[in-house]
């Protein structure tokens, strides 16, 4: 179990290099490099040179490599163009924000989708099952910004009764103080996963039934009702645990989504504004830090599993 | 998917328990023996798939409306004409006009045959980039399969939308631009595929007996793993193109797809976002609902490729 936690570890760690390998190519391939994108088009070569060694980009790459590298470990990220701030910051200020709004439309997910799933399961073929299957199918295919404008036109512009804007505050308190303004920004978000864990809690559930164990508690004597919650519900909620996992990439990105259409001053809104305006250091902290989640919640969720169900051997 | 902003998850496709027996064909249906037959099962199964019908049929139709559609119902997208802007629909214009007095109609048509043509080529790069890869890690295995596979993983590790905006933040977007740029993020997921399967098939008995017989590796790949991979990563490809037509509309809602007087559906919705509170329905509406049902209908087409290739596994 340590060692297997030690093993993925070391690879997790191996993965992040190799992330911030490919991002520091991506920005050294920038036309001109990172200079004639701050100083603009009109930039002296005399003017380029004098930024390149005030800011060590004339240092062999590799050098740079290892310091940029040491930097990021240590939570230096370097410094915005735009906003005048260091990247670290701007990035403890709004990462917790995502988070929060991520954790919550995550939780709502779970409460929705696992009972619907499971509904789906137990009543397969019949009126709910198809219902359910088919605004799956549409929530799936819808782009979250397209929610996100029917829910504001709804629930905003129609009927009034919640704020079409998330909370504009800074700190995390304040969120929870405006929380009507949240539900918006962590229903649209949680709509896709919905979609996506329902689907996956029903056929989870129908792939146990068929299974011996069912059976035999059958036989044995047990009710319909303790063959299902004490059962198959424990052996099929497992692989939602990977799923939490595995979604985390996805959830960033509707992160990134939902906050540009609710002004949630997130990282995803950060991000966003980053890449209009060429805030190339910003992105890059961005990018790094949530390759770095994705990889701490693929580790998290796999060692999860592995407490929970005694069959994963490591 | 991808994607996939809503980047899809691996397995967790919408197609899962349905029940595979309905789909069958009648025992006297089935063909053994010439592998062509296996193909022909499958083809049998997907024509029975009533939802893959439709769903064909409606790709089919969203085709000819965003490419011959224009050659029918002419409108001007280039010149801009304030004095039409905002129309609600009406005579001469059946869905309205934009903020810069474009037609709704036409334009959902010029905006299609983008997101369409991104879609569609974005997902064959993705596809062959990804299949090479894959085969290429799992055919040599050892240490050239761990440093491909650790690429897969960080690449991975990004959201595709990050990578994405980082990308078209270094080169503006052009049809071309937009093409590769997405072609070249949604390739893993294929090469992790394919990677699998060739490491599966590898060891068979029946490509291992080609061996023992002094068959080449060559023929090994062309001729026993290739046909037997191809049914995975055709599904998979039709998944890449509901993927890419939502990437491309996700880049236009954020700005940062192609640019005016072009435009695909994201760009359109994101211009009809200003108007929100001023109810102009018919600048939002539209384009939603053509990507929703567009992609249904890629995934419904996909679903039935899927439950027709795993029948000729089965059978297999």
């Amino acid at each position: 179990m340590v060692g297997y936690i030690v093993r993925r570890l070391l690879q997790s760690v191996l993965v992040v290099l190799v992330v911030t390998v490919i991002v520091f190519i991506l920005l050294h391939s920038l036309p001109g490099g990172p200079a004639r994108a701050i100083l603009g088009p009109r930039a002296t070569p005399l003017q380029i040179a004098q930024f390149n060694s005030d800011n060590g980009l004339d240092r062999p790459l590799i050098v740079q490599y290892a310091t940029s590298v040491a930097g990021w470990f240590t939570g230096n990220f370097g410094f915005s163009y735009v906003l005048n701030q260091s990247v670290g910051s701007l990035l403890a200020e709004r990462l917790p924000k995502t988070i929060i709004l991520a954790a919550l439309s995550l939780v709502l997910t779970v409460i929705v989708a696992v009972p619907v799933g499971i509904w789906q399961a137990v009543r397969r073929n019949r009126l709910f099952d198809y219902i359910a299957t088919g605004l799956s199918f549409i929530f799936y295919a819808a782009p979250t910004f397209f929610l996100g404008l029917i829910l504001i036109e709804v629930f905003s512009s129609w009927l009034g009764w919640l704020p079409p804007e998330a909370p504009q505050s800074n700190g995390v308190v304040p969120i929870f103080q405006q929380f009507p303004a949240m539900i918006l920004p962590i229903v649209t978000l949680a709509l896709l996963s919905i979609a996506g864990f329902s689907r996956y809690m029903r056929s989870s559930v129908l792939d146990n039934v068929s299974q011996d164990y069912v059976r035999t508690a059958r036989a044995k004597g047990a009710s319909p009702s303790r063959v299902l919650w004490r059962h198959v519900l424990r052996n099929a909620l497992i692989p939602i645990i990977t799923l939490l996992g595995l979604s985390l990439p996805a959830l960033f990105a509707g992160a990134l989504v939902t906050e540009s259409i609710f002004n949630f001053p997130g990282m995803g809104l950060l991000f966003w504004q980053a890449a209009q305006q060429s805030d190339y250091p910003v992105e890059l902290g961005v990018v790094i830090v949530t390759a770095f989640a994705t990889v701490i919640g693929n580790l998290l969720a796999d060692v999860g599993l592995a407490v929970i169900d005694p069959r994963v051997t490591l | 998917m991808t994607v996939q902003p809503g980047a899809p998850i691996e397995g967790m496709d919408a197609a899962a328990g349905r029940p595979a027996a309905s789909t069958l064909p009648p025992p006297g249906a089935i063909e053994t023996g010439h592998p062509r037959s296996l193909f022909r099962l499958g083809f049998e199964v997907f024509v029975q798939n009533r939802l893959a019908i439709v769903g064909i049929v409606v790709v089919a139709l969203a085709i000819l409306f965003c490419f011959v559609g224009p050659l029918i119902y002419r409108t001007d997208q280039v010149t801009v004409d304030l004095t039409i802007a905002n129309l609600p629909p009406g005579p001469g214009h059946p869905l309205g006009t934009d903020g810069s007095g474009y037609d709704v109609l036409g334009r959902l048509m010029v905006g299609g045959q983008t997101s369409l043509i991104v879609g569609l080529a974005a997902a064959a790069i993705a596809t062959l980039v990804g299949t090479v890869w894959g085969a290429v890690a799992g055919f040599f295995g050892g240490w050239v399969d761990g440093v491909m596979m650790r690429v897969v993983d960080a690449i991975l590790a990004i959201p595709i939308l990050f990578l994405l905006l980082f990308l078209v933040t270094i080169v503006r977007p052009s049809l071309p631009v937009m093409i590769f740029v997405i072609g070249l993020t949604a390739w893993l997921v294929p090469a992790r595929l394919v990677r699998g399967e060739s490491l599966t098939l590898r060891v068979r008995e029946y490509v291992q007996a080609v061996r023992v017989m002094g068959g080449s590796s060559w023929r090994s790949v062309t001729r026993h793993i290739m046909p037997n991979v191809i049914g995975t990563v055709i599904v998979n490809a039709t998944f890449q193109v509901a993927d890419a037509i939502l990437l491309v509309a996700y880049l236009g809602y954020l700005g940062l797809g192609i640019s005016p007087p072009a435009t695909d559906w994201g760009g359109m919705l994101s211009n009809g976002t200003q108007y929100v509170f001023l109810n102009y329905w018919w600048l939002i509406y539209p384009a939603g609902l053509a990507i929703i049902i567009v992609v249904v209908a890629v995934n419904l087409v996909g679903d039935g490729l899927r439950d027709a290739v795993e029948v000729r596994l089965q059978r297999r």
